[in-house]
């Protein structure tokens, strides 16, 4: 069973479990999709860390859309848009 | 007899007057900055605690997604290093395009793996620079603003790093794009920049990672 857990950095919190399940269960999808949506409406970016299986180097990738998530992901973490500081 | 006393009476109320007026204001003051605490839903007393935890939870999530490397050299030196993704030469202004002007003017600089890096500190501003020379190229300040949560809107340090080490892997151009471009000196002091890269030579020596350009600097 594949899950995958949406995640989020919080400040005073550490990251945060937003929402949890197997995007293959259509209800549960419609979940992630809506959870998705509500977290880049609040102006949050969504990165999914990777492992290259070759190398073993590790990066992160930019999904801009749900359809953007590698089937294979476990984890999508939501964190605030970067501004000059 | 009663007249001086009337007269007593006014002199020290006019004596008092002022006094009592500065006791209501401050009094009225002190009211309305407690209603306006009150009524505020965002305004979260600093707990260090909570702080701490956060920050536990954060260093975890930050081991879980770097590699071993990046998490010893965090754990050890305070900072991680993100090599640059960019060939050098391509835009203006960023890293990769300084980077490759230092390297065509090395002798014997034919295109090394990683032309410049970041240096990536929590709340600090991410620093790019050149490895093969340890050229400090430019400091990119940057934040990662909370503004839906209350309190702070500062997420943890870990965090922090977590934030840019994401971003710089993911979508360089976009969080360099936009951070606030700055000459090195303007929030991070060079002498402890420069300390902090012959510190990394040294750990990275220490493990043993000679093929890396600072363990062959050192």
């Amino acid at each position: 069973m594949i899950q995958i857990k949406f995640l989020r950095m919080k400040p005073g919190h550490g990251e945060v479990l937003l929402a949890e399940g197997d995007p293959r269960v259509r209800e549960e999808e419609e979940r992630l999709v809506e959870e998705f949506r509500r977290q880049l409406d609040e102006g949050m970016w969504a990165a999914v860390p990777t492992e290259n299986p070759g190398s073993g180097r590790r990066e992160a990738r930019m999904v801009r859309d749900y359809s953007d998530i590698p089937l294979q992901a476990e984890r999508v973490i939501f964190f605030p848009r970067a501004a000059g500081g | 007899m009663l007249l001086a006393l009337l007269v007593l009476a006014l002199i020290t109320a006019a004596l008092a007057a002022p006094a009592i007026v500065r006791a209501v204001s401050r009094r009225t003051h002190a009211l309305g900055a407690g209603r306006r605490r009150a009524h505020r839903p965002d305004a979260i007393a600093y707990d260090p605690g909570r702080e701490r935890r956060a920050e536990q939870r954060a260093r975890q999530l930050l081991r879980s997604c770097v590699n071993d490397e990046e998490w010893g050299m965090y754990r050890d030196l305070g900072f991680i290093r993100v090599d640059g993704r960019k060939r050098a030469g391509r835009r203006g202004g960023e890293p990769s395009e300084v980077a490759g002007q230092a390297a065509a003017g090395r002798p014997g600089s034919e295109a090394p793996p990683a032309p410049y890096a970041y240096l990536v500190y929590p709340h600090k501003p991410i620093l790019a620079y050149v490895p093969g020379s340890g050229q400090l190229l430019s400091e990119y300040c940057v934040e990662f603003p909370d503004l839906t949560s209350g309190g702070s809107g500062r997420l943890p340090a870990s965090d922090d790093v977590l934030a840019k080490w994401m971003a710089l892997t993911s979508d360089e151009s976009r969080v360099i794009g936009r951070a606030n471009m700055h000459l090195v000196g303007r929030q991070l002091d060079p002498a402890r920049v420069r300390r902090d890269l012959w510190r990394l030579s040294e750990w990275e020596r220490r493990r043993g990672n000679r093929g890396s350009v600072e363990a062959r600097r050192a």
